[in-house]
């Protein structure tokens, strides 16, 4: 395990910051140029949600590697009002910001792993895993 | 930053070269309407070749202002989505249904013709 590489989202273009990194991250790995659109796009949205949703919060890279596989991890931390319900925020369409509804199911549907939790008044946490193939 | 928009007769091209932060692309549908508004042009490409990512705040951006232009009577296609940013808005679940799109410039410029007949 690498150390880790984090970018702090307070202004709008942190969001773009924070993909940049991540997308150089996955290219220096040999992910291949749709998968780094992937990856970009889940931070895109994780950051998003930060900026959206509470003062501060980081995104965070990990390089995972064991075995037989190498993977990258996107941690996303805030200390936000949390999620109230997230079987409700997993549902495709479902937004209070009146944006498209797609962030956090759309990056499930974009990684290869994903965990949400959350705790209300205290944070949330999302941990994302692509694993190069 | 802006995005520099094009007239070419009665049309207006628009070649998205920039990495697309929120505002920019809020303050692109503004100029877009605006130069519409004034040039009275009755088309509109935007070409996305450059564009190697759309989240979906940039995708309702873009889905909005096809929808938008067309309310004042303009027809805007997209064209140039690359293949990596195609696969990403369907994992996304944004299929930009009923917005017109062709594959390059070219095609798109065509395509604006055979539907307006200008």
């Amino acid at each position: 395990m690498t150390p880790q590489s984090c970018v702090t989202i307070q202004k709008e273009w942190d969001i773009v910051g924070a993909r940049q990194l991540g997308r150089d991250i996955a290219k220096k790995m040999g992910f291949g140029t749709v998968d780094q659109a992937r990856i970009a796009t889940a931070i895109s949205e994780l950051a998003r949600n930060i900026y959206l949703y509470t003062e501060n919060g980081q995104i965070c890279f990990e390089v995972v590697e064991n075995m037989n596989r190498k993977g990258l991890v996107i941690l996303s931390t805030d200390n936000g009002p949390g999620i109230d319900d997230i079987g409700r925020v997993m549902e495709d369409g479902y937004s209070t910001s009146g944006g498209l509804g797609a962030g956090l199911p759309g990056v499930k549907r974009l990684m290869d792993e994903f965990d949400v939790q959350s705790e209300v008044g205290v944070g949330t946490k999302i941990k994302a895993i692509k694993w190069a193939r | 930053m802006r995005i520099p928009i094009l007239k070419l007769h009665n049309y207006l091209l628009i070649s998205i070269q920039t990495e697309i932060d929120d505002n920019t692309a809020i303050q692109f549908q503004e100029d877009l309407l605006n130069k519409i508004h004034q040039s009275g042009s009755s088309g509109v490409v935007i070409d996305l070749t450059s564009v190697d990512i759309i989240d979906s705040f940039i995708a309702k951006v873009l889905g909005d202002v096809v929808t938008m232009s067309d309310l004042m009577g303009a027809k805007v296609v997209l064209t140039g989505i690359q293949p990596a940013v195609a696969m990403t808005l369907i994992d996304l679940g944004i299929h930009l249904k009923n917005v017109p799109t062709a594959l390059d410039l070219e095609q798109g410029l065509i395509k604006l013709y055979q539907e307006l007949g200008e």
